[in-house]
């Protein structure tokens, strides 16, 4: 093998001197194309990302959770999207500007630009660091600010709406369907949930059997449901129209089926949606075991056995407040149905 | 027992020689076959599935259908013999068959008659007790019309809960006590106790499958009482395959 293949790496390379001269000559010339290239790809991306694209990243904007994923998604995509182009830009510049086959095209092995650059490597560490420790301060702020922006937080959640008026919506999982009960009108129970428009709603989820997870996707709030846990998440509405609640854990072989639809409508709709469930339902409210913020799934009997309390909230303070309470007790309590309930006899 | 003569024409193919080319595609093409042959047996174990009782042969559009089913303990056939299961009449034959897809013409009334042989308890979800999406959200037990089953008080063997359509009977079960209790089924709803519940629904325009299950726990040794029977067709699991 000759000297030259040995060095080089290719044979008959007997230009290599001079490429090397030529390759260095111009080093500042190859980054500030490389840097204007890569700056102008930068802000057309984002840009075109921001406006283009954004707007319908998923899961929308109907609430407060599912906007605030969709800012989250856009800025760390925007943040993002240079880097790609950064190294895309380089290699693409290498490629075509530094073939080995190209007259003047530096020696691929030693050379300046081979040796290690102090410089480089300390705005490379400098700048990486920043980007990744902002994206992490970003993304923290942007889960504690809104109050778990839709996610569990557990039976004793730490970051809590700033509204007073919140409305509880118990979110019972059970193989292979969701059922809701909402205090705000007796406990009654629902196959059906319906929320209403512009108002703060905290999802206090448990199972009855095996694990499963609430997953209202267009309202950006997902959050686990465990036997004898009340996890408790929150969203805000701001926008009217359906969306699809999945089970989001695999929870048996009709798992896939564990599905439904909801709705979110305005608060005058909700309180007579709310308000002639409530009467349509009081027939088997009366009998559901009381209202609690998790139910043993060996529950026997109507007094239901419930599990303490651990959220910290009364549950019924805040329902007051949201003012539907006082009508749907009464609506429960006086109830007159045509039909027969049976509740005893022999076989 | 192979003989030396019988050897011989293998030992001259031997000398003759495959080139390793050769032996490769062997080796590859016996590996396909094998392979193939376990997709295929484990398919055909995967796809197995009960009988479709049609309820369209020999309907008559406009006019409703009856359908004629029971609820049993142990099935008492098949594979799996101890588990809760229904079984459904023929509109054809009226024998009875374990299984729980059901073929259904669209938009027409449905009438349902389902004699309920096994025993019951609470139900987890008290919120199963309520009868919806029938004619009146309301049904019958033994000739009373209801629309709510107090669980605690009146033991529920079973739900006819199909989701998609919001449909949801409880089905009340009898004491293993009493005399007349059945056993295994086919059970007989002349001479052993049972209950006997009736409701009606529509089935959808749009044709589809729909799935129906029992929100009572009835897999018993399964875990949390919602395997094997429960979420198996044939079982308490099964489709209402609603069809143009």
């Amino acid at each position: 093998m000759s000297e030259h293949a040995g060095t080089s790496g290719r044979p008959g390379a007997g230009a290599s001197t001079s490429s090397v001269a030529a390759g260095t000559a111009r080093p500042l010339q190859d980054i500030w194309r490389i840097v204007g290239i890569w700056v102008a790809l930068s802000i057309v991306g984002d840009l075109v990302f921001w406006f283009v694209a954004g707007p319908h990243v998923p899961p929308g904007d109907m609430t407060s959770s599912a906007s605030g994923a969709q800012f989250d998604f856009n800025v760390l995509f925007m943040v993002a999207l240079p880097v790609i182009l950064a190294v895309w830009t380089y290699m693409g510049y290498a490629v075509i500007m530094w073939r080995a086959s190209r007259p003047g095209a530096p020696e691929p092995i030693g050379g300046p630009r081979a040796r290690s650059n102090l410089k480089v490597q300390l705005w490379w560490i400098v700048v990486t660091t920043v980007v990744v420790l902002s994206m992490f301060v970003f993304g923290t702020v942007e889960l504690i600010v809104p109050a778990g922006a839709g996610g569990a937080e557990g039976p004793n959640p730490i970051w809590t709406p700033a509204s007073k008026n919140v409305l509880p919506i118990q979110v019972i999982a059970q193989q292979w369907q969701f059922t809701y009960r909402y205090p705000t009108f007796g406990g009654m129970e629902t196959s059906t949930l319906i929320v209403p428009d512009n108002t703060t709603i905290a999802f206090h989820v448990t199972s009855l059997d095996v694990i499963h997870s609430f997953w209202a996707y267009q309202l950006g709030v997902k959050i686990d449901a465990n036997p004898g846990i009340d996890d408790v998440g929150y969203t805000t509405t701001n926008q009217l129209g359906k969306f699809t609640v999945r089970c989001n854990e695999l929870c048996g072989i009709w798992h896939g089926a564990m599905y439904d639809y909801g709705k979110v409508v305005s608060k005058a709709q909700f309180q007579k949606w709310g308000t002639s469930t409530a009467r349509a339902t009081a027939a088997n409210t009366k009998y559901l075991p009381p209202f609690a913020w998790t139910y043993s799934p060996t529950a026997n009997g109507a007094t239901g056995v419930t599990a303490a309390n651990t959220s910290g909230q009364a549950p019924f303070s805040k329902i007051q407040t949201y003012g539907a309470t006082t009508k749907a007790k009464k609506v429960v309590k006086n109830v007159q149905t045509s039909t027969t309930t049976i509740t005893t006899g022999s076989t | 027992m192979v003989t030396r003569k019988q050897l011989q024409p293998v030992v001259r193919r031997e000398e003759r020689g495959l080139s390793r080319s050769g032996r490769i595609a062997v080796v590859l093409g016996l590996f396909a076959v094998v392979v193939f042959l376990a997709v295929f047996a484990a398919m055909a174990f995967v796809a197995t599935e009960p009988p479709t009782v049609s309820f369209i042969k020999g309907h008559k559009a406009g006019s409703a259908v009856h359908l004629v089913a029971q609820t049993d303990g142990a099935g008492g056939t098949g594979i799996h013999p101890t588990w809760v299961s229904y079984q459904v009449k023929t509109p054809q034959s009226g024998k009875w068959v374990h299984t729980t897809l059901w073929q259904l013409p669209t938009n027409t009334r449905i009438d349902v008659t389902i004699y309920q042989f096994d025993s019951g308890g609470p139900l987890r979800n008290q919120q199963w007790g309520r009868v919806t999406g029938t004619t009146g959200n309301a049904a019958t037990l033994t000739g009373t019309t209801f629309t709510v089953l107090n669980s605690y008080k009146r033991p529920v063997g079973h739900t006819f809960s199909v989701a998609a359509l919001g449909i949801n009977v409880p089905l009340a079960g009898v004491k293993t006590t009493e005399k007349g209790f059945c056993q295994s089924g086919p059970c007989n709803p002349g001479t052993q106790l049972h209950h006997t519940v009736t409701f009606s629904f529509k089935t959808p325009k749009t044709p589809g499958n729909y799935r129906f299950q029992c929100f009572i726990p009835c897999g018993a040794g399964h875990y949390a009482g919602n395997g094997g029977p429960m979420q198996t067709l044939g079982f308490m699991g099964g489709f209402l395959e609603v069809q143009a």
